[in-house]
């Protein structure tokens, strides 16, 4: 399993799907681990009575046919757990290509998917113990005439324990436990993919400002 | 899962292994062999997987090796390729032997005289490849570079077309911090003897990766066209050096300014910092929000 865990980390996020499809057919054994320890990009399917959007994941199947709690293209999924808590999971789909919501049109392709599963805790004097584990998936391509195709994508996982009072009830506890994820995630992101990937392009290629320092008058 | 499903065929787990090796980002694919041997659990299949893919993974990555006895490197593409495991540097004039699944050159011999091009295009070729030194020396801190002559290697005086493909690669491994990058670029020459113009196409490519905490990929390529007067060996060599440098530095910049520009356009459509009122959202109003608007709702009031 940590070999294949390996080589998810390694093959191209934009082919995630195919890799875990790979990975299923290779070592079927091990098919409910690799289900639930990889997350792939959430997909949309429209209720045939409400005509409202619901997001799937393997959280809401029965079988084939997909339970939802809430339209729109986030969903919230809840079902008890045996610790006499119950586990929450939220999960928000944005496509923010031009042919989607993107409204300033640059993106060829991109897609913000978060999954956010939260292990609420028994009531113990007053307080409740959250273990928040989410996931933001991200892809964003551009394609222009000057500058070619220019393509992000991948994924990165963060975990975050609070115990809180009941009394401000769980929506507002959970709420609050997810934004504030969610900014710690974008930020990440920022650094991650804005500032690794691109420390790594001049670090290949240093800016001409420094080598044109070298160049002989001409 | 039921027990009796199609069990997968050697051929088809060759090819899913295949698929693997031949999508590893740049200097990954030993560590992508290690764990796929792990998980495909048969030798077999893998070695038959590995000596197909390896191969093609090395010259799409144009990956760079040493040659015994202090030759300098050799840089691995199909412009090079004598036959299945022989590959010029045309620096040298020497082949190397190479073993691709080890990723290791095994012997090195001199090039015959076949091998090479005529004196004339050597010329050519060879000041070149000097200016082209001088570029990569300046402009990438761990950069290789050779220049093929890929048609006509056999033409003897002027009265002819040939062409040239010249090659960059530029790798950056580092592995214990989880980063790994790489820059290649194919810039393909042809002399146009008619018409006294040397027609210039260059293909750019950039990646990145970025595992520390998940997976993240740059994939990035650009491709440009341009062209310059057909001269003196060496004039002409100077001024397509001229030109592929004016056409990687452009790109860079743009790179640059794509990096720039994403977070306030592109991933802003993706996900703001903060929500539209510019404060964060008020969780302990929630329920006062919608159920006012239920409400006016269910009373027909409207707004």
């Amino acid at each position: 399993m940590e070999a294949a865990m390996g080589l998810m980390r390694r093959m191209p996020p934009r082919h995630s799907e195919t890799t875990l499809s790979a990975l299923l057919s290779l070592l079927p054994h091990h098919s409910s681990d690799l289900l639930s320890q990889v997350d792939l990009p959430l997909q949309v399917l429209c209720d045939v009575d409400s005509g409202k959007e619901f997001i799937l994941c393997e959280y809401n199947r029965d079988a084939d046919s997909y339970r939802y709690y809430e339209g729109g293209i986030s969903s919230v999924y809840m079902w008890e757990d045996d610790n006499e808590g119950f586990v929450a999971c939220f999960l928000i789909k944005k496509d923010g290509s031009k042919t989607g919501h993107g409204r300033r049109g640059y993106l060829e392709e991109g897609a913000w998917d978060a999954i956010h599963v939260i292990e609420v805790g028994p009531e113990e004097e007053g307080a409740t113990r959250y273990c928040l584990t989410s996931t933001v998936m991200l892809s964003l391509t551009t394609d222009d005439e000057s500058s070619g195709t220019f393509s992000l994508s991948g994924s990165i996982r963060r975990q975050m324990n609070m115990n809180l009072a009941v009394a401000d009830g769980h929506l507002c506890n959970m709420g609050k436990m997810i934004e504030e994820m969610e900014g710690k995630l974008r930020n990440s992101l920022d650094q991650v993919y804005f500032g690794k990937t691109r420390e790594m392009v001049c670090t290949l290629r240093p800016p001409s400002e420094v080598a044109q320092m070298r160049l002989p008058d001409s | 899962m039921a027990e009796e499903e199609t069990e997968l065929s050697e051929e088809q787990k060759k090819e899913i292994a295949k698929w693997f090796l031949l999508n590893a980002p740049a200097g990954e694919i030993q560590y992508v062999a290690k764990d796929l041997k792990s998980v495909l659990n048969d030798d077999d299949v893998y070695n038959e997987a590995a000596s197909e893919a390896f191969p093609f993974y090395n010259k799409s990555h144009m990956i760079c090796l040493e040659l015994p006895g202090r030759f300098g490197d050799v840089l691995i593409t199909s412009y090079g390729e004598l036959q299945d495991n022989e590959y010029l540097d045309p620096k040298t004039a020497q082949v190397a032997i190479v073993d691709h699944v080890k990723q290791v050159c095994t012997e090195v011999r001199p090039a015959t005289d076949e091998e090479l091009p005529s004196a004339y295009i050597e010329e050519y070729r060879c000041a070149l490849e000097a200016e082209m030194l001088k570029y990569v020396g300046e402009a990438y801190p761990k950069g290789f570079c050779s220049v093929y002559c890929i048609n006509g290697k056999d033409v003897e005086g002027p009265g002819s077309d040939f062409e040239f493909v010249v090659v960059i690669s530029a790798a950056r491994l580092s592995p214990q911090n989880f980063c790994n990058g790489s820059w290649r670029s194919i810039w393909n020459i042809e002399f146009k003897d008619d018409i006294q113009i040397l027609e210039l196409k260059g293909k750019l490519q950039v990646g990145a990766h970025y595992f520390e905490e998940g997976n993240v990929q740059l994939d990035a390529k650009h491709e440009c066209r341009d062209s310059t007067m057909f001269q003196s060996p060496d004039d002409s060599a100077i001024a397509i050096a001229s030109v592929i440098r004016h056409h990687e530095t452009e790109y860079l910049a743009s790179l640059e300014a794509s990096y720039l520009n994403l977070p306030d356009t592109t991933f802003k459509d993706l996900r703001r910092k903060l929500p539209v009122t510019r404060t964060l959202f008020p969780w302990h109003n929630t329920s006062q929000f919608s159920l006012t608007r239920e409400i006016s709702k269910e009373l027909g009031i409207g707004k």
